[in-house]
C-alpha cells in the first residue's frame, strides 16, 4: 500500500499534476476533499471520505425501480441523478411494445443489480443489464452505507466480502452507490458486519478483527446444532 | 493604533473570544458543524447536492448553492420574532456570497446544495460564526472545496480599534465590520460596515479583522481534522 495521508480542501499536496479530488494553482496541487491523498508518478488524486454517490460508468450499483414508460425504467441509484434503463439493455427477447407490459420484467418497487454503461457531461446516467453478474433481487435486506467506504465493505479482490458471506452464509450484493443487499438465514449478522466495518474503515487489520467477532457470534448463536447452508437462487 | 487596555471583558485589542468548533454533530444531515466564538453559537447543517425543486431553478451545468440563515426566538435576550424577516432574508444573501468563491459547483450539475444556518445564541458577529460554520458543514459533506473562508468582525469603540466586537461593545460601540476572509488568496469575500469611519482607518480595522479571520481559519482546520 502506498502512503496515505489525511488531507482537507486546501492542504497542499506538491507539485505535478492533479487527479480526481485535487485541483491544480500557480502550479501546485491542492486537495478539495477531506480524505486520503495518494501519488503516482507525479499525479495526485484525494480520495475523499464521505459524500454521496456520483455516477461513473463501469460502476455496479443497485437500483430501485422509479417508474415504468413507454420503453424504459427510470431507476433510483441513491444519487442525485436518476438512471434509465432502456429496453434494449435489459434483455434480448423481441418484445412487441403494442402488446407487452413492462412490468412484466420489472415493477415499481423492484431491486435490480445493474451496471453503469453510460454517464454524460450533464449526467444523464444510462444502465444496462448485459453483464453476467446483473440481476433482479428478490426479497432480502437493503441497507444503505456512506458511498466512500465501499471499497472497505468489499476487500481487497472482494476478501471482506467472500469472508463474511462465508462465515453467515449469506448472500450479499455490494453496490458502489452505498447500497448492501443481503439475504439469507443471518442476515441480521451480515449486516452488524457491514455496519461494524463502516464505523471502524480506518483501522487496519479489520477483516480478521469482523472474523473473530462473526464466528463467535454464529458459534454462540448454532452451539454444536449443524449451521444453515446456503440457498443459491 | 498599538495601544495598552483593557475591554470590557478583559480581553486586549486584538484578541479573539474563545473559539470551540466541533464537526458532525447533526445525524440527518449529509454534512453538519458547529462554531463557538464566546457566547455567539451558530449550528450548520448542509444537505445535498440533490435534486432541484423547484424545477425552474436547476441549472444544466452547475450546481446551485442556497443557503438560509436563521436567528432562534430564544438568542438574544428579549425575544426575537421567529420565521424570515429583512435581516435574514440580506444575511442569507451575504453568507452565499462569501461561499461561493471557494465551491466547485461544475462538479454536480443540475443539483442543489442546501446550507441552512442556525443561531442558537447571539452575542455579536453572528453572519461571521454562520459562515465558519457553513463551512465546516461544507467540507463534512465531503463537498469539492478550494480552501475555507474565515470570518470575523472588527470595529471601533470609543475611539479605540478593537478585534472581534462582543457584548456592549457592539450595542454601544461606533463601529461593527464583519470580514469573510479567503487566507490563501489574502481575498475578501464578505465585507459589511455599520458605522462610520475614515477610509484609512477602514482599512486599519480590515487588516485587523483578516489577521484575526486567519486565527480562526486555523481553529476550523485543526476541527476538522480531529473528527477524522
Amino acid at each position: 500500500m502506498t502512503d496515505r495521508k489525511l488531507v482537507i480542501p486546501g492542504d497542499a499536496l506538491g507539485e505535478g499534476r492533479a487527479g480526481h479530488g485535487a485541483y491544480e494553482e500557480d502550479g501546485k496541487v491542492f486537495s478539495c476533499f477531506i480524505g486520503l491523498a495518494e501519488e503516482k508518478g507525479g499525479l495526485h488524486f484525494v480520495i475523499p471520505l464521505s459524500g454521496i454517490y456520483n455516477p461513473k460508468r463501469g460502476d455496479g450499483v443497485i437500483g430501485k425501480i422509479e417508474d415504468v414508460v413507454f420503453s424504459k425504467w427510470i431507476v433510483d441509484i441513491n444519487s442525485p441523478y436518476e438512471a434509465v434503463l432502456p429496453l434494449s439493455e435489459a434483455t434480448d427477447e423481441f418484445i412487441d411494445l403494442t402488446k407487452t407490459d413492462l412490468t412484466k420484467y420489472f415493477t415499481y418497487g423492484d431491486l435490480i443489480f445493474t451496471e453503469i454503461s453510460s454517464v454524460t457531461k450533464t449526467k444523464n446516467v444510462q444502465l444496462s443489464m448485459r453483464d453476467r453478474k446483473c440481476r433482479k433481487l428478490r426479497s432480502g435486506r437493503l441497507i444503505t452505507v456512506t458511498p466512500a467506504k465501499v471499497p472497505r465493505i468489499i476487500g481487497k479482490a472482494g476478501s471482506m466480502v467472500e469472508m463474511i458471506k462465508d462465515i453467515t452464509k449469506t448472500q450479499i450484493v455490494v453496490g458502489q452507490n452505498g447500497l448492501v443487499w443481503v439475504k439469507g438465514d443471518n442476515e441480521d449478522l451480515a449486516i452488524e458486519a457491514v455496519t461494524e466495518i463502516e464505523r471502524k474503515s480506518h483501522i487496519q487489520g479489520l477483516t480478521d478483527q469482523i472474523k473473530a467477532m462473526l464466528e463467535k457470534k454464529m458459534a454462540d448463536k448454532y452451539g454444536s446444532q449443524p449451521q444453515p447452508q446456503l440457498q443459491e437462487e | 493604533m498599538t495601544s495598552d487596555f483593557t475591554r470590557i471583558d478583559g480581553r486586549k485589542w486584538d484578541e479573539l473570544r474563545p473559539i470551540f468548533a466541533s464537526v458532525g454533530v447533526l445525524n440527518k444531515a449529509d454534512g453538519s458543524a458547529m462554531f463557538r466564538l464566546g457566547n455567539t453559537v451558530a449550528v450548520a447543517g448542509v444537505y445535498g447536492p440533490r435534486k432541484v425543486y423547484p424545477k425552474h431553478e436547476e441549472e444544466a451545468e452547475r450546481a446551485i448553492l442556497r443557503t438560509k440563515y436563521n436567528m432562534a426566538a430564544f438568542a438574544t435576550s428579549e425575544r426575537g420574532r421567529p420565521g424570515t424577516s429583512r435581516r435574514s432574508i440580506e444575511i442569507s444573501m451575504v453568507t452565499r456570497n462569501a461561499l461561493m468563491p471557494i465551491m466547485f459547483l461544475d462538479e454536480f450539475p443540475r443539483t442543489a446544495i442546501d446550507v441552512h444556518i442556525e443561531v442558537l445564541q447571539a452575542d455579536a458577529s453572528t453572519r461571521c460564526v454562520g459562515i465558519n460554520a457553513a463551512c465546516l458543514a461544507l467540507a463534512d459533506a465531503g463537498l469539492p472545496m478550494k480552501d475555507f473562508v474565515a470570518s470575523c468582525s472588527a470595529g471601533k469603540v470609543g475611539d479605540k480599534v478593537v478585534l472581534d466586537i462582543a457584548g456592549k461593545e457592539d450595542t454601544e460601540g461606533e463601529l461593527d465590520l464583519p470580514v469573510a476572509y479567503y487566507p490563501k488568496k489574502k481575498q475578501i469575500t464578505l465585507l459589511q460596515m455599520d458605522g462610520i469611519t475614515t477610509g484609512k482607518e477602514a482599512r486599519e480595522i480590515i487588516a485587523l479583522a483578516a489577521k484575526g479571520a486567519e486565527k480562526i481559519y486555523e481553529a476550523q482546520k485543526a476541527a476538522l481534522r480531529t473528527k477524522y
